[in-house]
């Protein structure tokens, strides 16, 4: 049989001390799924729980907490690592001609954190769990008596491997191209990594010292957020969003270069308007930093705070839109094949578009305040992580899955999974933005009555969500092994990955690329 | 030099190893200042909003053992520095001299910082909640500085001890013979991490110290 990177040598060990990334990459893929699952459950529990007026399967206090760890479990270790260090790992050395990572064991310990990060968060389910949500504000994140620490140090771990992975990526994209490769004929999904990483490197130490403080708070009651001592629990606020707001922008920017990717490959098509897309990623990674405070438009922030954060968000709207467009004009006139990854690809533009437009919503101010902590922003930010990065993972899971396993998935199966997560997602998400509009709030376990036919229809949709991945899952499972071979370049795509064999050798390439021509040519 | 074994396979040459090697560094430099960042950010805030806290806990500190733990690590980025240069020359011996005194001013740093923490421990003053003391020279919200000195000089001693044992390996490696001109970076990394070290001393000694 054909040496390649998934048999050249055998047993667990050789997984688990692996440094090649394109195994790391799986050993991500394995984790991300496996804690998509857990989450998933959670969110199936909570729609139960909302199905009906009053108690229905678990009292209030039960609820929070389930609530807050769908959030941080989605959050920390799916949507995070998602992308960048599933996708990413296995592509991006892949796609700019590279042998590995800059730093291999750098990339593998960055996997044992995500591990071990995750494992110090989910033991507190058996410490008493925590009730804070997953944003932690302070005060409440002080006096609770749940089991705080724990989840906090652990999404501290899962911070140093947000990061080392992006410092490994940053150095990746800088030193290892191949030769011919300059910046400018980068494939936009390494663009889109690279701006993922540079928020990963700024941003996360800041979250690192923000949690430390807070157990610092919990500890020895130092006092920084505690008004009773002199401090300020606002600034935990603007400490944890100075992380967590550009923390958004890792979670979609790297879905974005996915979709890049789909969109090019599906309609046959240069991407339109490459470099404006370059600097659309970038531009959003730098304005990620300025847009914080409109998380805490009704915090107790100056109003003109307020005002400058309401405009510096609406600003980002500019370079995505610019992407949205060139996405367009790029299918325009193109020869489309609706195979499952683009449809992935489409129902990211369809849901993005309506989280991206309801976000700028959001961002002006008197709106903000009211709908503030409703369903609409449940919605909202549903529709962009949900809608914007789940729908990229699942594309470009589709898409690489014959360069990863060297075998093609069910075609048919994969079109009726994504009718199920598409037409779900919308049924169990529109409505929230009816809900919230009309007042309902967001976190509690329970509503008042005239909200329970649309919390129904929500809840009805989760279930459609639930099979379609189920669907999926099988499919792909069965797929991986039992699926038929795969040539080297099944959709006739341009970018450098498609030019090795499926799967690639152990270093990737048998010959040393060389480039002389743009990505999509 | 084709055939270097510190060459990683995944690298054409040595010198695109080091070149990578480098830039990494100096990203995760980025991470410590950013993350040293927030502290400092909330120290401004803070000691603009209470001056007079903050100015009179810098009356309990001494401000000689501040000013001699930094000279002690000025010298120590010189010997750190000087290391460097001594492997380049491979002149081995005077680059273990030169590393067994960095190690050595480190501790000599911890111990001042030591005597200062069980001082303070002996009169009760402690980080926020556990602080006890009220004799002279006490303020309202005097445990606010104390939480901060706490923070700012413990979050910096441990980076202290994590350079400390980052020199005693490099020092391990220069008596196995894996340092020399053909292999310094090693010291080069461990040196770019002491120096931000000291670095953030320099800034913590007058914020803390000298404030009047």
């Amino acid at each position: 049989m054909e040496k390649n990177y998934l048999n050249w040598k055998k047993g667990l060990l050789s997984w688990l001390l692996t440094r090649d990334h394109k195994r790391i990459g799986l050993l991500y893929m394995i984790t991300v799924f496996s804690f998509f699952f857990v989450g998933g459950v959670f969110a199936l529990l909570l729609r139960l729980e909302l199905f009906k007026v009053g108690e229905t399967i678990m009292n209030s206090a039960f609820y929070n907490q389930i609530m807050t760890y769908h959030g941080a479990v989605m959050i920390f270790m799916v949507i995070i690592p998602g992308i960048p260090a599933f996708l990413g790992n296995f592509v991006l050395p892949l796609q700019i001609g590279a042998k590995d990572v800059a730093f291999p064991k750098i990339n593998l310990l960055s996997w044992y954190c995500l591990i071990v990060g995750a494992g110090v968060t989910l033991l507190s389910l058996f410490l008493g769990g925590v009730d804070t949500g997953w944003t932690f504000y302070t005060p409440y994140s002080i006096e609770t008596n749940t089991a705080v620490i724990p989840v906090v140090l652990g999404v501290f771990i899962m911070g140093f491997s947000s990061i080392l992975t992006g410092l490994n990526f940053i150095v990746t994209i800088h030193r290892l191209r191949c030769p011919g490769m300059t910046f400018f004929r980068m494939p936009l999904f390494v663009w889109s990594l690279y701006s993922t990483a540079i928020i990963q490197v700024l941003a996360t130490p800041v979250l690192a010292i923000t949690l430390l403080l807070l157990v610092g708070e919990r500890i020895l009651d130092i006092g920084i957020f505690n008004s009773e001592k002199g401090g300020d629990p606002i600034l935990f606020q603007h400490f944890f969003w100075f992380y967590s707001h550009p923390a958004v922008y890792i979670m979609i920017l790297p879905a974005m270069g996915v979709i890049s990717e789909l969109i090019s490959a599906f309609s046959r098509q240069k991407i339109f308007g490459y470099k404006a897309v370059v600097f659309a990623s970038l531009g959003i990674a730098g304005v990620s930093f300025f847009v914080w405070g409109h998380h805490m438009f009704v915090s107790g922030q100056s109003e003109w705070a307020g005002i400058v954060f309401s405009f510096l968000t609406m600003l980002v709207g500019v370079p995505t839109a610019v992407k949205i467009f060139n996405w367009v004009a790029t299918l325009f006139k193109g020869s489309l094949k609706f195979d499952t990854p683009f449809l992935y690809a489409l129902g990211f533009l369809f849901l993005f578009l309506i989280g991206g437009v309801t976000g700028i919503m959001l961002a002006v101010l008197p709106f903000d305040v009211h709908v503030h902590d409703t369903y609409f922003v449940v919605a909202h930010f549903h529709y962009v992580m949900v809608g914007g990065t789940i729908m990229g993972i699942m594309g470009g899971f589709y898409y690489w899955f014959p360069k990863m396993f060297g075998r093609l998935y069910n075609e048919l199966l994969g079109q009726v999974s994504f009718v199920f997560i598409f037409i779900g997602f919308n049924v169990t998400f529109f409505p929230q933005f009816i809900l919230g509009m009309s007042g309902m709030p967001r976190r509690y376990a329970d509503y008042i009555s005239p909200y329970e036919p649309l919390n129904q229809v929500s809840t009805v949709g989760s279930w459609l969500i639930a099979s379609g991945f189920v669907v999926a899952f099988f499919a792909l499972i069965w797929a991986m092994f039992k699926g038929k071979k795969s040539s080297a370049n099944p959709w006739g795509a341009k970018t450098l990955e498609w030019q090795t064999s499926s799967p690639p050798p152990h270093e990737n390439f048998l010959k040393r690329p060389v480039v002389s021509k743009d990505a999509y040519e | 030099m084709s055939e270097n074994k510190n060459l990683a396979h995944h690298f054409d040459s040595y010198e695109q190893q080091v070149r990578a090697e480098k830039l990494g560094m100096w990203l995760f430099l980025a991470t410590e200042i950013l993350m040293f960042g927030g502290l400092f950010v909330a120290y401004v805030i803070y000691s603009g909003e209470y001056p007079a806290i903050f100015k009179a806990g810098a009356q309990f500190l001494d401000w000689k053992k501040g000013a001699i733990n930094t000279v002690v690590l000025l010298v120590s980025s010189w010997t750190m520095a000087m290391s460097i240069y001594y492997a380049q020359k491979d002149q081995i011996r005077k680059c273990k001299i030169m590393l067994i005194s960095t190690l050595s001013c480190g501790f000599l740093f911890m111990v001042i910082k030591y005597i200062e923490y069980s001082h303070k421990f002996h009169e009760g003053i402690f980080p926020g909640g556990f602080f006890s003391y009220s004799g002279e020279g006490f303020v309202e919200g005097l445990p606010l500085y104390f939480s901060f000195y706490y923070l700012m000089t413990g979050l910096h001693a441990s980076h202290v001890l994590i350079g400390m044992s980052l020199i005693a390996w490099a020092l391990v490696r220069t008596y196995k013979k894996q340092i020399g001109s053909h292999h310094y970076m090693p010291l080069e990394y461990v040196g770019l991490f002491w120096h931000l070290v000291d670095l953030i001393w320099i800034y913590l000694f007058p914020l803390l110290y000298l404030v009047e």
